[in-house]
């Protein structure tokens, strides 16, 4: 019951090379699918973003070198030469496949570390996976106790928690002022590529109304349009101030254009309600001293990058917490997989010392033609219970104490301590 | 302090309590489901050191200062555990644990002795206190709000979030939580006025007898008032409002304790 798993990911190789180990949807359902019916993998599931590329199998008993044989299986699939993946490619099995997946999913994996993607990436490559009935025991296991990871990790640690983005840094920001956004209003001044960033975190966290305003007035109505907003014209720059609960700026200009005046006196008009300024503008878009006007914030690129940076900071220092967990489930993983595989040894101790059993009496009662029949039965049930106190009894025992298990590290020695594969019955 | 009750219900407490920390530190949801739990027994120990409080004294709780007090706190964390179940934030749990705990070792510290119950008593007289004292324990909370409210607003506006300042809840609901506290105050303090004025008058024929605790009551429910309607306007909105609401609780620790201990005739517990 060995794991393997073949990979590169955005430590290991150029985006050159990822983009052409990449798996399109389709190709990862064909790639799975052959490995199984070449006869490498018995269980097979491809993981594809844009960072990685990676195949998790299981192999038949038999097999010698699967890895190599996936290695191989990935180069031909895609029209590279082995030479041209040296290097690149990482192999791993057992419990570090285990744990390279349960850290992936826990975002330890990503360039962006803690991203909350990935999980997603991977329940969509499991789900795919299981749907076509390319995933076993060992694999569904493993990928559910994936998911799991994933999820404690995000619940339990605070990883994934704090934005780490300057965009999604100001969205958040707003989170912590108004709460959910659902009933907030938001005016974008400029629709820059920047603006178009904070206006997708801020539909993704629902808010409720979004104005936009461009001085190319073509620019505000394809942000508007693409987002569900309106747009205002640039004119009505002051009265529309009144409106929102939430102002991004992003615009050219060598002076602010939100003076404290300006602001004070929508502040006036909008009945002192809370008001969180994002200024992405450099220069500044909006005069620092608006902070000092009553009930607002004030937030211009240097206080959200200064803060992302605070949030990269705490991200790493969660990494430890994020580890423990994923030990505790490697550990139960491996401890399932064991019990699995003692199930698998114990019957074919069973089988095998059944036949040896039968074998040894039948020999050595040849030589002893005074016993009756009752006695050579009683000579079989002797040695019978003899066999399960000595054998079969503690194997029991090892199969219903998880503990017994991990003290016997290499369980798999017992097939060759009593030769179980050589003379299978 | 010799109940078993209230040996375990200071034990249920401060578990309560450092795990409410820890969850603030690092959230987790094994700390944050622990503090709730220990929170929930202690409440049902806390009820029943109470119980056996009034049974060897032989009086209410609200008879004498330290058994008010202990009923302030039962009702002080019943009111945090509602607010808790209906907000879904523990963030203020870390703050209103030391005041339930610190209330209720003030408390139980003393040696219970009987006390000399006020001249008549009934449910009126019952639903009188208790709403008094829940009142007050929903105006604790609010004061307990108001000073995270400053605390995280200073931060945002100083760019100082820190660690803990993204785990407390938004400024928004905080301050819906401080006004629904207010209201369960205001609403409970008049009801019980109500019931204490009625009280009196079929003792004593009158409804006021020159008492400065009612006046000073009077005066702390017109403030609280003051405040829900001051915290939706222009010039009060946001923290302005929570600096009035922790200034009006300045008003509930003078009338429970100066004006219980050395003003009130009535209210004297001693």
């Amino acid at each position: 019951m060995e794991i393997v798993l073949i990979g590169l990911n955005h430590r290991t190789a150029s985006v050159d090379l990822r983009e052409r180990v990449a798996f399109t949807p389709e190709q990862a359902r064909e790639a799975a699918e052959q490995l199984r019916s070449r006869g490498i993998l018995e269980e097979s599931l491809v993981l594809s973003t844009c960072n990685r590329s990676e195949l998790y199998g299981v192999p038949r008993e038999d097999a010698t070198d699967s890895a190599g044989a996936v290695e191989l299986f990935v180069a031909s699939f895609h029209q590279l030469s082995l030479n041209e993946l040296n290097g690149s490619l990482y192999r791993h099995r057992d419990s570090h496949a285990v744990r390279h997946l349960f850290r992936v999913a826990a975002g330890l994996d990503s360039m962006l570390l803690g991203e909350a993607e990935i999980l997603g990436q991977v329940r969509d490559a499991y789900q795919i996976a299981l749907d076509r009935g390319e995933t076993g025991p060992v694999l569904n296991r493993m990928f559910q106790a994936a998911l799991e990871v994933g999820k404690r990790v995000r619940n339990e640690t605070e990883l994934g928690a704090r934005p780490v983005s300057v965009a999604f840094s100001g969205v958040k920001l707003a989170e912590r002022i108004f709460g959910k956004l659902n009933n907030h209003r938001a005016l974008i001044v400029g629709a820059g590529a920047t603006s178009e960033q904070v206006v997708r975190h801020l539909c993704d966290r629902g808010v409720k109304q979004l104005r936009v305003l461009n001085r190319t007035p073509e620019h505000a109505v394809d942000l508007a349009a693409r987002f569900g907003g309106e747009v205002v014209p640039w004119e009505n720059l002051a009265a529309a101030l009144d409106w929102p609960d939430l102002i991004v700026t992003s615009v050219s200009a060598s002076e602010p254009i939100l003076t404290r005046s300006i602001i004070g006196r929508a502040m006036a008009a909008r009945g002192n309600r809370a008001l969180l300024l994002i200024d992405l503008g450099v220069p500044r878009n909006v005069a620092s001293d608006v902070s000092d006007v009553y009930n607002t914030y004030l937030y211009n690129i240097d206080d959200l990058t200064e803060i992302v940076e605070q949030n990269k900071k705490a991200r790493v220092a969660e990494i430890p917490r994020a580890e423990t967990i994923i030990d505790e489930q490697v550990d139960k993983f491996l401890h399932w997989q064991a019990g699995v595989a003692a199930g698998a040894v114990l019957g074919d101790l069973r089988n095998k010392l059944a036949a040896e059993h039968e074998a040894f009496v039948q020999e050595r009662l040849a030589s002893m033609p005074n016993l009756s029949e009752e006695d050579r039965a009683k000579v079989a049930a002797m040695l019978r219970e003899f066999l399960d106190r000595v054998v079969i009894t503690p194997a029991e025992r090892m199969r219903g104490i998880p503990e017994l298990r991990r003290k016997l590290q290499n369980f798999e020695a017992i097939r060759d301590l009593f030769r179980l594969d050589r003379e299978k019955p | 302090m010799t109940s078993p009750y209230v040996i375990a219900t200071l034990l249920f407490y401060a578990a309560s309590l450092a795990l409410y920390v820890w969850n603030l530190r690092e959230p987790s949801r094994v700390a944050g489901i622990g503090a709730t739990s220990c929170l929930v027994v202690g409440l049902a120990l806390h009820y029943m050191a109470l119980l056996a409080r009034s049974r060897l004294i032989h009086a209410v709780p609200y008879d004498d200062l330290f058994g008010s007090l202990s009923l302030f706190a039962w009702l002080l964390a019943a009111t945090y555990l509602c607010l808790e179940a209906i907000h879904r934030r523990r963030a203020v749990g870390p703050f209103v644990l030391p005041i339930v705990l610190g209330v209720f070792l003030l408390a139980h510290l003393p040696e219970a002795r009987p006390v000399k119950a006020p001249p008549a008593q009934g449910p009126l007289f019952a639903f009188h206190v208790t709403l008094n004292i829940l009142a007050y324990s929903a105006f604790a909370i609010s004061f307990v709000l108001s000073i995270i409210f400053l605390v995280q607003n200073r931060r945002l506006r100083d760019h100082k979030l820190g660690v803990v300042g993204w785990r407390f809840p938004a400024l928004d609901v905080l301050e819906r939580m401080t006004r629904s506290s207010v209201l369960i105050g205001c609403a409970s303090l008049a009801a019980g006025m109500t019931a204490g004025l009625i009280w009196a008058h079929r003792l004593e024929g009158r409804y006021w007898d020159g008492d400065p605790k009612v006046i000073v009551t009077v005066l702390i429910l017109l403030i609280y008032v003051g405040y829900t309607f001051l915290s939706r306007t222009a010039a009060w909105r946001g923290a302005r409002a929570s600096a009035l609401c922790i200034f009006n609780f300045m008003f509930v620790i003078f009338s429970y304790s100066i004006v219980n201990r050395y003003l009130s005739h009535f209210h004297r517990y001693f």
